[in-house]
């Protein structure tokens, strides 16, 4: 065995410095750059002290910069706790401990601490990529630990790098029970207090011209839903987020306080499905036109938004159920309708006006719906993702001059003219459609797939949807946003479908990412208790668990064990020597065991030594046993002879 | 055969007492084609051992005493001019022997020894642009003070390694004290000493010494030892492949000499001490420990696969 005081070897500086350095690198693009400047410095002045062989600096010094990175690390970050300063002053101590890394004892502390430091990256990114380079981070580290215990006649480093891949290995079996079994607490895996979700895109609670289609230039996904039968038609696909009351003219706004409406009757075909909605700070939880349930931790308002009691800062999943044809809200509450009809005065005094003369036209309601959308329909309305700016009046200007907007702009002007002609409306934001992923089986909603629609009020109806951005540009509901726009507009390259190769392969990517989401970032104690539940093992508790866990831990290792004892033992599969451990096995248990180092002829002198009546057999077992291992005896009859010997032979 | 050896044993035993074992591993050493170093205090029968080895393996037998002043020329031989003939004569020096004596040898400079040193390795000599093959059997016997001594020059690791065994003869104990105090003086005996094997009779057993058979699971054990030596950090330097086959070539010398056609992990734990003693440095040991120590530890390590 080496000595732990032994000093390190400089090719061993240079394999810390290269694990400990790429378990670092990821911090670069997160930490302050005199940080970035300081660990470098104190990195190539280690490696320039190994290379010359010259001695590291005093104690003293280090003390002294030591206290001075602390400092640092407080003035910069105000703390010198929580996830950034922490890892900041984690990564100044590494390259510091570089520095004093005189023995091998020090290089195996180094090594620990890479270890530990493998674990800081997933504290901001927990992505696949991010797994498989702190894999490749843990191989390189543990192949330098292998090469640490080597103090000469050192392999290849590379015959090291696939050392450390066969421990890995060999490995993978228990993490996968500690994975499984280990205790879960709710929440995220990597969950922190704070420094979660500075700016995230989404939705909002306001929408003005613009703000929507600002949006479709993100490809990030919104969520992803797995249905449990078929996916519904794609004109069914309206997911409902913030729903729309207040208008000033120009902007529409969430209302800031709810009207108590009961949940729709529960008829008409339900859908049930679980969604994965991704962070985005805000409350909403999107569901399918008209949610016929809450998750946990939820609630739902008056006009059916779905808000989580918190802002979505992780990623979360909740089994919903919709009724895709249900009516609801007919029994409206009369302060609600009286909201729905407001109009700002002064403003949109064209619209308004059109809207009166459409309600002079037509005493009903419905054949005034269909009059709008006509207009929009026949009167060259055109749809596009780059709707010119519009000034004070947007809906006159929208209507009578451009001509030309986002599904915000049919929404707004729609509504306008629906409350302008005494019919209470409201606007709904949220998503249209979806991308269906093959590969998973589930639909990835992105950003890009924001829209909003409008909901009406009829009598005896209640709410009714209507969606005046289907019929401008019926391709928009029907094969989602790629094909409705033109080919010039800038949607984002993942939204586009027009490569099919690519198509497929951001597809099984994201089928990858979401199965990742899944199983590995929200395996959550629901998910523990339904795998075990789904194994035979109900109401496990943390005891059951843990037992449960040791168990199987037990298990793994005493397979491993026996595997590579298997392996040693192979090496003996001579049957010679077999058979001569065997004899060795017999006068073991009668206290006579034999040292590995003891060789056959002194054995047997000293067996005989100490039991002269077993002298004939031993001397005719090792005399057989000699001549056929090292000397030139090769027969099967002396083979046999060995081995009824062996077999005969008693203490 | 084994008798010719067995009564070498008996007459060499007969004026270095108490001392079977080494005289076992110097004859071990000579079977084995190797040179043999004994190193130890003045005194203890270095010398008289060596020359009583030489008499009766029945070999020339020429000593050198080694000094500080000692040349190449003394060891090798030197041309010089004959005015009848009218050109130059080579004198053959000492080393045109089949047993060299090299007395002390770490008391000559280092350019005297590595003359003698690279004889031992060519088995021949070039002096003046000429090479002369020495006579065969050809082996050197040098004794050495121990290197704390006053006025000695080590010989380097490099040449030790030309060694084939290092031997240590020790203070008798009481017995053979006392039996040499009360025997005839050594010299008597020694010049009294026959032969008491033919020359021939040596080329045959050196000859079947190579013979011997050393089975894989031997060779394994010898890998194990010199593998050893190179993966733990007890040592300077792990075994050179020369020192794997120097154990491998003095363990069938010493099976022959227990009458065996094969070597066993025995043999090669018997030699052991003698082969790598004098080739292993313990690391952070200055004192160059005694090579007896050393093996017993290398034994304790190396499990017989």
């Amino acid at each position: 065995m080496t000595d732990p005081r032994q000093p390190i070897a400089w090719r061993h500086v240079a394999y810390l410095l290269l694990s400990l350095t790429m378990v670092a690198a990821p911090h670069v693009f997160y930490l302050r750059w005199w940080t970035i400047a300081l660990v470098s410095a104190l990195i190539a002045w280690r490696a320039y002290l190994g290379y010359a062989r010259l001695a590291l600096p005093s104690r003293w010094l280090l003390i002294l910069v030591a206290l001075g990175a602390t400092l640092g690390v407080f003035i910069s970050y105000r703390t010198i706790f929580g996830r950034d300063a922490g890892v900041a002053l984690l990564v100044v101590m590494l390259g510091l401990k570089f520095l004093e890394t005189r023995t091998l004892r020090d290089a195996t502390l180094l090594i620990f601490l890479g270890y530990f430091l493998v674990i800081t990256n997933f504290l901001r990114d927990q992505t696949i990529p991010t797994g498989f380079y702190m894999l490749a981070c843990t191989l390189v580290i543990t192949a330098t630990m292998i090469s640490l215990h080597y103090a000469r006649a050192e392999p290849a480093f590379r015959v090291q790098l696939r050392m450390a891949g066969v421990l890995l290995a060999q490995s993978v079996p228990l993490m996968l029970v500690l994975f499984l079994l280990f205790p879960r607490v709710p929440g995220p895996l990597w969950g922190m207090p704070q420094d979660t979700f500075a700016g995230t895109s989404g939705l909002s609670d306001t929408m003005t011209p613009g703000s929507l289609s600002k949006l479709t230039l993100s490809d990030a996904v919104a969520f992803r839903v797995k249905f449990e039968s078929s996916l519904p038609r794609r004109r069914h696909l309206y997911w409902r987020g913030p729903v729309m009351w207040d208008f000033d003219g120009r902007t529409w706004s969430v209302a800031r306080f709810f009207y108590n409406t009961p949940l729709p009757k529960t008829e008409g075909e339900a859908v049930s499905y679980e969604v994965t909605l991704e962070p985005h700070n805000r409350r909403w939880m999107f569901a399918l036109d008209i949610p016929g349930k809450v998750p946990p931790l939820a609630f739902i308002s008056g006009d059916f938004q779905i808000y989580a009691n918190q802002p979505v800062k992780n990623r979360v999943r909740y089994d919903m159920l919709s009724y895709l044809n249900a009516s609801y809200g007919v029994s409206e509450n009369r302060f609600a309708l009286r909201r729905a009809l407001n109009l700002p005065a002064g403003t949109n005094p064209r619209a308004l006006e059109l809207a009166r003369s459409l309600r002079e036209k037509h005493a009903d309601d419905l054949p005034l719906v269909e009059a709008v959308l006509r207009m929009f329909r026949d009167q060259n309305f055109f749809y596009t993702l780059e709707p010119p700016l519009l000034g004070d009046h947007p809906v006159d200007e929208f209507l009578f001059k451009t001509r030309a907007g986002f599904c915000e702009h049919f929404a707004s002007a729609f509504a306008v003219l629906m409350r302008g002609a005494g019919i209470p409306a409201r606007i709904v934001t949220g998503y249209q459609g979806g991308d269906m992923n093959e590969f998973g089986n589930y639909l990835i909603v992105r950003q890009a797939e924001a829209h909003a629609w409008v909901e009406i009020w009829l009598r005896d109806r209640g709410w009714v949807r209507v969606d005046p951005t289907s019929v401008v540009s019926p391709l928009r509901v029907d094969s989602g946003i790629s094909a409705a726009v033109p080919a010039t507009d800038p949607l984002p390259f993942m939204v586009r479908g027009d490569i099919e190769w690519l198509r497929r392969l951001r597809l099984s990517w994201d089928f990858m990412a979401n199965s990742w989401n899944q199983w590995v970032l929200g395996y959550t104690p629901e998910r523990q208790r339904w795998l075990l539940g789904s194994v035979g093992i109900d109401n496990a508790t943390w005891q059951k668990l843990t037992a449960i866990l040791f168990f199987l831990a037990g298990v793994i290792v005493a397979t491993l064990t026996a595997l590579a004892l298997r392996q040693l033992r192979r090496r003996v599969r001579d049957p010679v020597n077999a058979a001569y451990l065997r004899f060795c096995d017999k006068l073991r248990r009668k206290g006579l065991s034999r040292d590995p180092t003891e060789g056959p002829v002194d054995y047997a002198r000293r067996v005989e030594g100490s039991r002269p009546d077993l002298k004939p057999a031993v001397a005719a077992i090792t005399r057989l046993y000699v001549a056929l291992r090292y000397g030139t005896e090769r027969g099967t009859e002396a083979l046999m002879d060995l081995q009824r010997r062996v077999r005969q032979f008693s203490a | 055969m084994s008798r010719t050896i067995e009564s070498v044993v008996a007459q060499v035993g007969s004026i270095i007492l108490g001392k079977e074992h080494q005289i076992r591993l110097a004859i071990a050493c000579l079977l084995a084609r190797g040179h043999l170093l004994i190193e130890d205090i003045p005194g203890v029968g270095k010398t008289t051992l060596a020359h009583a080895l030489a008499t009766s393996l029945g070999m020339g037998f020429q000593r050198i005493q080694f000094t500080s002043d000692l040349l190449p020329a003394d060891i090798i031989g030197v041309s010089i001019y004959n005015r009848d003939t009218g050109d130059f004569q080579f004198h053959a020096g000492p080393i045109f022997s089949q047993v060299v004596l090299a007395d002390e040898v770490n008391r000559a400079t280092p350019k005297a020894q590595s003359a003698l040193l690279e004889a031992m390795e060519e088995h021949q000599v070039t002096t003046e642009g000429e090479t002369r093959h020495l006579p065969e059997p050809f082996f050197v016997i040098a004794t050495q003070n121990p290197s704390y001594q006053v006025g000695t020059f080590p010989l380097p690791e490099s040449q030790l390694d030309r060694f084939l065994m290092r031997i240590h003869l020790g203070y008798p104990d009481s017995e053979a004290e006392r039996a040499l105090l009360q025997g005839e003086n050594r010299r008597d005996l020694l010049a009294a000493l026959k032969p008491a094997m033919r020359p021939q009779e040596l080329a045959a057993l050196q000859h079947r010494a190579q013979q011997v058979h050393s089975s894989s699971a031997l060779l394994d054990y010898v890998q194990a030892i010199a593998d050893h030596t190179r993966r733990t950090a007890d040592y300077v330097n792990g075994l050179s492949p020369r020192a794997a086959l120097a154990l491998l070539h003095a363990a069938r010398a010493w099976a022959l000499m227990a009458e065996r056609d094969h070597v066993v992990p025995e043999d090669v734990q018997a030699v052991l001490p003698a082969v790598v003693g004098h080739r292993l440095v313990r690391a952070g040991d200055v004192t160059k420990a005694d090579g007896v120590d050393i093996a017993d530890h290398l034994i304790k390590q190396v499990a017989i696969p």
